[in-house]
């Protein structure tokens, strides 16, 4: 496959070597070699463009990981020196802490109420016979990415304005969570369908209450879905800019995602040290939060039982 | 301990399918009762509208003393075991067993106590702290039969539960079933599609099709007195021959040959038939003798079929317009093409009514 691409790639590139094409029918010994060098042509285009799309990915993560430790950050991806002294910068910074206590709040709150709510709905749909059920459940997941994209933020705020919700962070998990709320239905119907009813018929059978049916059958089956549920949403939640910078304006309440574009200095122009240093710090939760449950559950948006 | 009675029972599903349709059942207290019939004929419907787990349409269920017909499948004091067991997949074999317990309250280590009880009689002491994806299927079904005792219902409900067994396991579990059945004593309804099972392992039995029950009676009735045509058909291990005839001056004319009406004499008058009527005449292959000369109340057929059963072979000969099976020792094997004489023992005979159902005709 690679070799293929390769061929075709010095056949239409590199006018060197294009000219080897016409020796491979006068000889065994002379179309050996010339087919060999058009591999070794081939090949290395190929890993130059291979390369390319290697830095082109990578230089941002090594940016991110380079930058807080550079005495003099900047724009480029570069490590003349080693200090910790962004790092003291950013904790002597007074809204770094409460920003990312916020960020917690938000993103672990509407990951509760996603969750939750997510849950019961996930159970009820798939095994209620509404008319038009999987309609609705596209309609909704359609509909969903519009309530926390763009377009929709004028009558939201309009909206929790009304409400009195503007400029509170409840106001800001509830909009968030309604717009994660039909994708998070769908992947946990998906795990719920997936259960057997002789398993909710058993515990019927036995006397068990439609409470107990899902709190001890139901809701322990579909674990992994919750945590992988859970954990989308958090991560959503934790990188969402738009919708707290719009819905809230006192700075003590906004979260790290919106602090973080805050950070110029006096001139107007971009704080380096304390943006790189903060976009570590903040990355890091999320990374851990993966691996963590990774390990625990396995990364799985199909649904299924495992053991 | 109850017994259990079905009266004009009627399941209607909501797309007007009657999975069961106008059921009269008696089953005594204790009672290993089997419920027989082909794939969709309505048993696993039976057994779980008499579950509560479907509402029945029309008619009564009691239970004991007690009419049952609307109450919640909890209230009913049954246990279920399902065709896929149904052992839920977080919890341990220790926590499966003791889940009925747990339902009625009972403290954990109580519970935990009675479930290693109930599953050291099923030989299960070893596996407590297993999940049931780390046991095999006949572990796991005894794991399902273990909670089910745990909850010492009034009656058992089985659905298939050896169907997911491997033919020897299955040969193992049946006799285990039918033993621990008979030393606990309790009501059991089992549904089975394999009429081996049901007639090994039954008291009595009911044969089903299409949502009505065709014939209830011991497994010796049922394979040696089939009620109908359906039934005669569903019975045996190789099916009965059902030969069309008609009385024709006092005999039965099967369109190419006659033979006499079977029972003392061979008068048609023994017989609740008149001249003309047509009739269906079943006998059993294993009661029709194969011989290689002409006998008296003998047809003559052609072998056109010979089919190997272990010690016995199985012909099928072509006799005038009718096909009729025979076992024969393997020692009389005969060879394709053959000409044959087959001879019904007649007190094996079975006459039915062409018409209608096929009911049985009365000797
Ligand atoms: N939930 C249902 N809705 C509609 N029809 C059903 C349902 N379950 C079973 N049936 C129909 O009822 C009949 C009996 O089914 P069932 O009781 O499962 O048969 P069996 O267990 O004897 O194989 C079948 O014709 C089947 O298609
Ligand atoms: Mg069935």
């Amino acid at each position: 496959m690679s070799t293929v691409a390769g061929q075709r790639r010095s056949g239409t590139g590199s006018g060197t070597v294009s000219g080897s094409r016409s020796g491979t029918g006068s000889g065994p010994g002379r179309g050996l070699g010339a087919g060999a060098l058009r591999l070794v042509a081939g090949r290395s285009v190929m890993y130059a463009v291979v390369c390319l799309l290697v830095v082109f990915f990578a230089l941002p993560l090594l940016w991110l990981v380079l930058t807080p430790f550079s005495p003099t950050p900047s724009y480029k991806a570069s490590l003349s020196g080693f200090t910790l002294a962004n790092f003291e910068d950013l904790l002597a910074n007074p809204q770094t802490w409460p920003s990312i206590r916020n960020s917690l709040v938000l993103s672990v709150g509407s990951s509760l109420l996603v969750i939750v709510l997510a849950a019961l709905a996930a159970y009820a749909l798939s095994r209620v016979r509404i008319p038009g059920r999987d309609q609705l459940l596209y309609a909704l997941l359609l509909l969903s990415s519009i309530v926390t994209g763009t377009a929709a933020m004028v009558p939201i705020f309009l909206m929790l304005f009304q409400l009195g919700l503007i400029d509170r962070q409840f106001g800001v998990v509830l909009v968030l969570s309604g717009g994660l709320l039909p994708a998070a239905v769908f992947m946990l119907k998906d795990f719920v369908d997936s259960i057997p009813r002789s398993y909710e018929e058993s515990a019927r059978v036995f006397g068990a209450s439609p409470s107990q049916i899902l709190r001890h059958v139901v809701l322990p089956v579909i674990r992994p879905g919750m945590a992988t549920v859970g954990v989308w949403a958090l991560v959503q939640v934790w990188g969402n800019f738009l919708v707290p910078y719009v819905l809230l304006s006192d700075p003590s309440k906004q979260p790290a995602a919106v602090v973080m574009y805050t950070f110029y200095d006096a001139g107007g122009q971009p704080n380096f040290a304390l943006i790189s240093t903060f976009a570590l710090v903040y990355s890091v939760p999320v990374v851990v939060l993966y691996l963590f449950v990774n390990r625990r559950y396995g990364f799985a948006f199909q649904g299924g039982i495992k053991g | 301990m109850a017994s259990v009675t079905l009266t004009g029972l009627v399941k209607e599903y909501p797309n007007g399918v009657r999975g069961v349709d106008g059921v009269d059942l008696q089953i005594a207290d204790g009672e290993f009762f089997a419920l027989l019939g082909p794939s969709g004929c309505g048993k696993t419907t039976l057994l779980r509208t008499l579950a509560g787990l479907e509402a029945a349409t029309e008619g009564r269920i009691d239970i004991g003393d007690r009419d049952v017909t609307g109450f919640e499948p909890g209230e009913r004091d049954v246990a279920m075991v399902f065709q896929d067991y149904a052992l839920f997949p977080h919890m341990t074999v220790t926590d499966n067993i003791a889940y009925p317990l747990r339902i009625q309250k009972v403290g954990r280590d109580e519970r935990s106590a009675r479930a290693l009880e109930t599953a050291q009689g099923l030989s299960l002491a070893a596996l407590m702290e297993r999940r049931p994806a780390q046991l095999s299927g006949g572990q796991q079904q005894r794991v399902a039969l273990a909670r089910a005792i745990a909850c010492h219902p009034q009656v058992f409900l089985f659905d298939e539960p050896l169907s997911n067994l491997d033919a020897r396991l299955r040969l193992e579990a049946r006799t285990f079933l039918k033993q621990l059945q008979k030393s606990l004593g309790v009501t059991t309804v089992f549904v089975t599609h394999d009429q081996a099972e049901a007639l090994a392992m039954a008291d009595r039995m009911a044969v089903m099709d299409g949502g009505r029950i065709r014939q209830v009676g011991t497994p010796r009735e049922v394979f040696q007195r089939p009620a109908n045509t359906f039934v005669a058909n569903f019975i045996g291990a190789t099916p009965m021959n059902l030969l069309d005839a008609q009385v024709v001056g006092g005999a039965l004319d099967f369109g190419g040959f006659t033979l006499p009406v079977p029972g003392e004499g061979g008068r048609a008058s023994a017989w609740p038939v008149a001249e003309g009527d047509k009739v269906v005449y079943g006998v059993r292959p294993e009661y029709v003798q194969c011989l290689p000369a002409p006998a008296e109340g003998a047809a003559r057929g052609e072998v056109t079929a010979v089919e190997n059963l272990g010690v016995s072979v199985l012909v099928t000969a072509q006799a005038g317009e009718q096909s009729v099976r025979a076992v024969v020792p393997e020692s009389d094997e005969p060879a394709l093409g053959d000409t044959v004489h087959l001879a019904p023992s007649s007190e094996r005979v079975l006459l039915y009514r062409a018409d209608g159902d096929g009911e049985l005709i009365g000797r």
